[in-house]
């Protein structure tokens, strides 16, 4: 099977549904000449010209709300968001027309539009180019919210997602571009709303999604060889539609916890998904759910402490210890 | 109000001249009785429904916000009969009288606003939230200039299908310091979408003036984007005609975008929760009333034509009346939605199940 990047399993996706469906049109800060300012859209503006890969202005409400817009007449735009940190620019053509748009009109319309760029901390940007809005995101009803870890997962969802009829909110991370996986060569998809066990365990469950499931499976390599822990490792890869179900059969399997997200806090999918696990799994836990989550501030910038503000694998081995005591 | 308006950046599009007859331009003058008298009817009919709805309001049968579009009916009936199929629509929450202008029927339009499911929007989206695709209107948006970048977006769209299209995208003057609003101008000039951005002037943004709340001329700043645009009054349908019909054909056939401020007036307060007298007198209200009413502007030029008669005058506005109270009773009659109502709409999957493709769960609770 080939090895992908992550940034050319999504450029293979975005590729695949341009050839397959005219109306795609990609459009975003310098995606087109300049090829992405993570190089995601590399070499899309001479395959498919400047009709279907559009450079905006740098002008996030216009033409997010440009796109949003347009997928009512059937287009089905995706936008990059050079950082889904400017999506605070955009945010009520984001969440007040992309989210209620079909609601207000009684369900006359559809929205099928994807919005995608990196959210995440770790790459020593700062506070403003640091946030990972998924919680917020998927705190409103009418989006879909989705958080690839590996190339695969990205390429198959990202696919999904252009074909979804919702508005998909698609957060990606730069930290994971350059990361090589396999991909197969043959088309495939993969649904929104299904979690992944990366790897199987019997003594803990750790839930998490995003590059936080990267550094999960590291941790779960270091709990086995160093403390003999079994970790099971489930990849949400959905924030919004929740595979819960699979999170379930793994705390029915190993009935410990540990919620791993590179997330602050308070009010982040760690706090709903305890609640959903608590509620629905009481039965099935032999003690506390635990959580990891970013270190509670802005993001520092300082680049060592930075990496410590975040979760890593040594932090979750940390609190994988301590929630199997 | 402020002075009139002296220029265009593109005057082959133009703007009347003022005391032009414009009854004489040819968008107008190609008018039959029947057409000329189906306008008439309809901005009565946009009165009659929201003083009706406005005594429902008082009845407590209309919760929310009630923004009245009493005195502006000429601009949304002169603007949205130019339509064409490809032609769109999008507004802000003063939305009633552009509804009843695309035709969408009282009907619908009261039961959304007393919150039943017979309502345009299923009772979902009330008052500032008409919608009716199939008539070429986007709504009905609440927040002031967010539907502007929609606006641009349809134009996008209409452009990308290459169809002879273009969108009214209409906007209080309330609307234009909004960012969202300049990111859309900027877009539609950059690319010539065909789009026309229509600032309905009606002097007040909520209880703020014009002078109070925006620098220099409205339209003209089209200018800074090279864009072309062009003033008019509002309550004159014949003149709201003959400005945005070339403006409109304009879009239709070269795919160039335009800023057009309509001047008007509303009687009623920004909303009816307004009690209306901190910010203006009642005299220049009822100076407008007096010398501008658009219903009556239009009634007697066409009594003057002998298009109308006193007893075609009395007819119509008595059916108007009946069409509304009609449409009160249908919308007391009508069921209200369910509970289990509040969670369809939400998702097209959720809509769709034998269609839905995704897993997991889209609701939490």
């Amino acid at each position: 099977m080939p090895l992908l990047q992550y940034r050319e399993a999504i450029r293979q996706a975005l590729a695949e549904e341009l050839a397959k469906d005219p109306n795609v049109v990609v459009l975003g800060e310098e995606v087109a000449q300049f090829h992405g300012a993570y190089k995601v859209t590399e070499g899309l503006l001479e395959k498919f010209g400047p009709k279907r890969i559009v450079d905006t202005p740098i002008s996030e409400a216009g033409f997010i709300g440009m796109g949003l817009g347009a997928s009512m007449l059937g287009l089905r735009p995706v936008i990059e968001l050079m950082f889904w940190s400017f999506y605070s620019v955009a945010f009520d053509q984001i969440l007040n027309n992309a989210a209620n748009v079909r609601y207000m009109s009684g369900g006359q319309i559809a929205c099928p539009i994807v919005i995608r760029g990196p959210a995440n901390g770790g790459t020593n940007v700062g506070a403003t180019h640091s946030h990972t809005p998924e919680n917020v995101l998927a705190n409103h009803p009418g989006v879909k919210v989705v958080v690839p870890s590996t190339p695969y997962d990205a390429k198959g969802l990202l696919k999904s997602a252009i074909r979804d009829n919702d508005p998909v909110m698609f957060l990606e991370n730069t930290m994971l571009y350059g990361d090589k996986g396999e991909v197969p060569a043959d088309e495939y998809l993969i649904p929104l709303g299904k979690a992944d066990v990366k790897r199987e365990g019997k003594d803990l469950s750790i839930i998490t999604y995003g590059r936080a499931a990267i550094q999960s499976l590291a941790a779960a390599k270091l709990l086995e060889q160093e403390h003999g822990v079994s970790a099971e490792v489930v990849d949400l890869r959905s924030i919004r539609p929740l595979d819960i179900d699979t999170v379930l059969a793994s705390v029915a399997k190993t009935h410990r916890v540990l919620i791993v997200e590179e997330q602050k806090p308070f009010c982040g999918v760690g706090a709903q998904l305890a609640y959903m696990i608590q509620s629905e799994a009481f039965d099935e836990l032999d003690g506390p759910i635990a959580r990891l989550s970013t270190v509670d501030a802005p993001a520092i910038y300082s680049p060592p402490i930075e990496a410590e503000q975040l979760p890593n694998a040594q932090r979750i081995v940390k609190a994988a210890i301590e929630a199997l005591d | 109000m402020s002075k009139k308006p002296s220029a265009t950046a593109d005057s082959s599009a133009g703007t009347p001249a003022p005391g032009k007859d414009h009854a004489g331009a040819a968008v107008n003058a190609s008018l039959s009785a029947e057409q000329r008298i189906a306008l008439y009817r309809t901005m009565v009919r946009i009165r009659r429904f929201e003083e009706r709805s406005l005594r429902a309001y008082q009845a407590k049968k209309i919760g929310g916000f009630l923004h009245l579009y009493i005195g502006q009916e000429a601009v949304a009936v002169g603007c949205c009969s130019l339509m064409g199929k490809d032609d769109h629509v999008i507004t802000a929450y003063r939305d009633h009288g552009h509804a009843i202008a695309v035709g969408m029927e009282m009907n619908p339009l009261m039961a959304e606003l007393y919150g039943k499911a017979t309502g345009c929007s299923k009772g979902k989206g009330g008052s500032m939230h008409f919608f009716d695709p199939a008539r070429n209107y986007w709504g009905g948006h609440g927040i002031v200039g967010g539907q502007v970048p929609l606006g641009a977006g349809l134009a996008y769209a209409i452009k990308y299908k290459g169809l002879k299209g273009a969108c009214m995208t209409f906007m209080g003057d309330g609307a234009v310091n909004q960012g969202a609003v300049h990111e859309a101008y900027n877009l539609a000039a950059l690319w010539d979408l065909p789009v026309i951005f229509v600032i309905e002037n009606n002097g007040y943004s909520m209880g703020t003036s014009q002078a109070r709340s925006s620098a220099g001329d409205l339209a003209r700043r089209a200018e800074a984007y090279g864009m072309a645009w062009g003033v008019c009054d509002g309550h004159d349908i014949y003149e709201v005609r003959a400005c945005m019909g070339p403006f409109l054909e304009k879009a239709r056939t070269s795919s160039k975008p335009a800023v057009v401020e309509v001047r008007t007036y509303r009687y009623r307060g920004h909303s009816v929760a307004d009690p209306d007298n901190t910010y203006r007198a009642k005299a220049e209200i009822e100076e407008y009333r007096r010398t501008k009413d658009p219903i009556q502007v239009f009634q007697n030029q066409l009594l003057g034509e002998k298009v109308l008669d006193a007893a075609l005058v009395e007819k119509i506005d008595g059916e108007a009346r009946a069409e509304a109270d009609v449409s009160a009773d249908f919308a007391e009659a009508s069921p209200l939605p369910t509970v289990a109502d509040i969670q369809k709409d939400v998702y097209w999957e959720a809509d769709n199940p034998s269609q839905r493709k995704s897993g997991g769960r889209l609701f939490f609770n």
